[in-house]
């Protein structure tokens, strides 16, 4: 469209491409032209490849490490994929409950936060720009002073549970706080924004004459929502999916605030590998075995759902 | 009452993603709630019936409290500098270059968006560990970078993306030349996106915990504080700091876009 704009506009003559570069640059201009990207990346790729790339080589290279050794005395590189082995069957219910739990909550906060989005993009008018300020603002209180405000709503003698309680059909030792429901809300509440900010993108390049001529078109709200809405929103489903999914998949603070042991999940089992046992080939195991199933699920993922634009 | 269920048969829509917000916030609420109430004993995280100011007028009051918050704040605005230079360098050669290696530079942007936390945290410490660098300020400035970059080059790349190419072709038509249409219509005109990224950056690097526990050795920074005050009995001076952090970046935030409402409404944009 634009492409079209702008060749009327210049009143290019019929068949001539359009972008053809009208005067002939110097060549040292050109020379100048064809380094300055790298340049440009120069800095930030380096710090990419030294503090991202480099460690996780490293870090597949410590997965292979004989389990036999420690810090003081060494590690031998013994290509040992059996530790792979161990490490699955040794916490492969904890691998589970963290595909589980990010599922449940990435659902939730799908079901939750595309409402909010349209709501914002659609409905809000004047008031979309305070809206979408108080989905961001929960981020500025610190993350762990939220979580541990959960623990407060969510505690036995709070008015929440009180109140449940005094339902029929719950019984007295109702209890929220330490189980999987408390550490799916958490996860739901801490990860919601990066689901909606998504889909408010691309909920608003919606054009509201699509929805217009769907409905003079006789189509009923459920119609127009399913044939039109949703599947012009889907970079934004993704991209949401995505962004929640990773991160509660690898968050261990929920698991361990809200949750007990019996909840723990996968990025627990890590960070006590690495911080307290200090077994580093194991840690290193499961830090590359999740790094890896996550990013087989985000590239099929992506691949399934036909967009590349997810960045 | 037959009005209201009217209004919210009406505006259903608007309805849900209400009480969505008022689930977003339910937890700040409680946050400011716990930071006038005194607490009964350390390890307690429910609401006594007694109200105080004293947390408010003794922010500082719990031991150490000042110092995290102090290393917090200097890390943030470290990290957050050296990221949204390089960040945006990163934006503008993607977004303004066609060059080989572009779809491999942007999977390499993207990764450390996909990696868990736990993983970058735990692979930097490992890094750390081997070439004997001792943890400290440097090592979380380093992690913090890395971590912030992508969301920078993300945020900008956006912005330039959506910028009118013709804006500066019109300057180089008018004979300016490649810095000044840089400097005078290309920059102002993004400088909104790199303003962005910064708060993103900023906020990101306040926040951070789980990388920053890997890599920070003995320093501890206010979410670390917040961390092992949890296990032996938080002040509630926490919550004041909370919700004190939250008003003020509010309030910025909204200052920034009232001003730029007006701003539209001047120039007859809006």
């Amino acid at each position: 469209m634009t492409a079209l704009v702008g060749a009327a506009a210049g009143g290019a003559a019929p068949g001539t491409p359009p972008d053809v570069e009208p005067v002939a640059e110097p060549v040292a201009g050109r020379r100048r032209r064809r380094w300055t990207p790298y340049l440009l990346l120069l800095p930030g790729g380096i710090w990419l490849v030294v503090f991202f790339v480099l460690p996780s080589v490293q870090l597949l290279a410590t997965s292979l490490y004989d389990r036999g050794g420690s810090l003081e005395t060494g590690y031998q590189q013994a290509f040992a994929f059996y530790n792979y082995v161990d490490a699955v069957t040794e916490y492969w219910p904890h691998l589970v409950r963290s595909a589980v739990y990010a599922g449940i909550a990435t659902i939730i906060c799908l079901i939750l936060g595309y409402p909010l989005a349209y709501a914002i993009a659609q409905k809000a008018g004047r008031w979309r720009n305070l809206m979408l300020v108080c989905v961001i603002a929960p981020f500025f209180t610190t993350f762990l002073v939220r979580t541990l405000a959960w623990k407060s709503i969510l505690s036995d003698n709070g008015p929440l549970v009180e109140f449940l309680r005094s339902l029929p059909l719950i019984g007295n030792d109702f209890r929220l706080l330490a189980t999987p429901a408390a550490v799916v809300c958490g996860l739901v509440y801490n990860f919601l924004p990066f689901m909606v900010l998504p889909l408010f993108a691309s909920l608003d390049r919606l054009d509201g004459r699509l929805l217009e001529a769907s409905r003079d078109l006789y189509a009923k709200p459920t119609a127009t929502f399913r044939k039109v809405t949703l599947p012009l929103s889907m970079p934004g489903v993704i991209a949401g999916t995505l962004l929640t999914f990773i991160p509660a998949a690898g968050d261990y603070i929920n698991a361990e605030l809200l949750g007990t042991p019996n909840q723990y999940m996968i990025g627990n089992v890590i960070d006590s590998a690495f911080l307290v046992r200090l077994d580093y080939p194991q840690a290193a195991a499961l830090s590359f075995l999740l790094m890896a199933t996550i990013l087989v699920m985000v590239f099929s993922y992506v691949r399934a759902a036909g967009t590349e634009e997810v960045v | 009452m037959y009005r209201v269920w009217r209004w919210v048969a009406d505006h259903w829509v608007m309805v849900i993603g209400l009480l969505v917000l008022a689930y977003l916030f339910l937890p700040i609420v409680v946050v400011f709630l716990l930071s006038v109430n005194r607490a009964t004993s350390r390890l307690s995280y429910d609401l006594s019936d007694q109200w105080t100011l004293d947390y408010w007028l003794h922010p500082f009051g719990a031991a150490g409290i000042a110092d995290a918050l102090r290393l917090s704040i200097g890390i943030a605005l470290v990290a957050t500098l050296v990221a949204t230079v390089l960040g945006t360098l990163m934006a503008f050669a993607l977004a303004r270059h066609r060059f080989r290696g572009r779809g491999s530079t942007n999977v390499l942007i993207f990764l450390p968006m996909a990696t868990p936390e736990v993983v970058m945290g735990s692979s930097l410490l490992a890094l750390f560990v081997t070439l004997q660098v001792p943890l400290g300020f440097w090592t979380v400035v380093v992690a913090h970078i890395l971590f912030c970059l992508s969301f920078v080059v993300v945020t900008v790349k956006a912005r330039l993306a959506g910028l009118d190419p013709r804006l500066q072709e019109a300057a180089m038509d008018l004979y300016a030349d490649e810095w000044s249409t840089f400097r005078k219509v290309t920059l102002p005109l993004v400088l909104p996106g790199i303003a962005a990224a910064a708060m993103l950056s900023l906020s990101l690097s306040f926040d951070d915990f789980i990388i920053t526990n890997f890599n920070s050795g003995t320093s501890v920074t206010f979410p670390m504080y917040v961390w092992g005050a949890a296990q032996r009995g938080i002040p509630r001076q926490v919550n004041v700091i909370g919700t004190a952090v939250f008003l003020l970046a509010f309030v910025i935030v909204l200052a920034v876009q009232i001003r730029g409402r007006r701003q539209a409404k001047a120039l007859g944009v809006a």
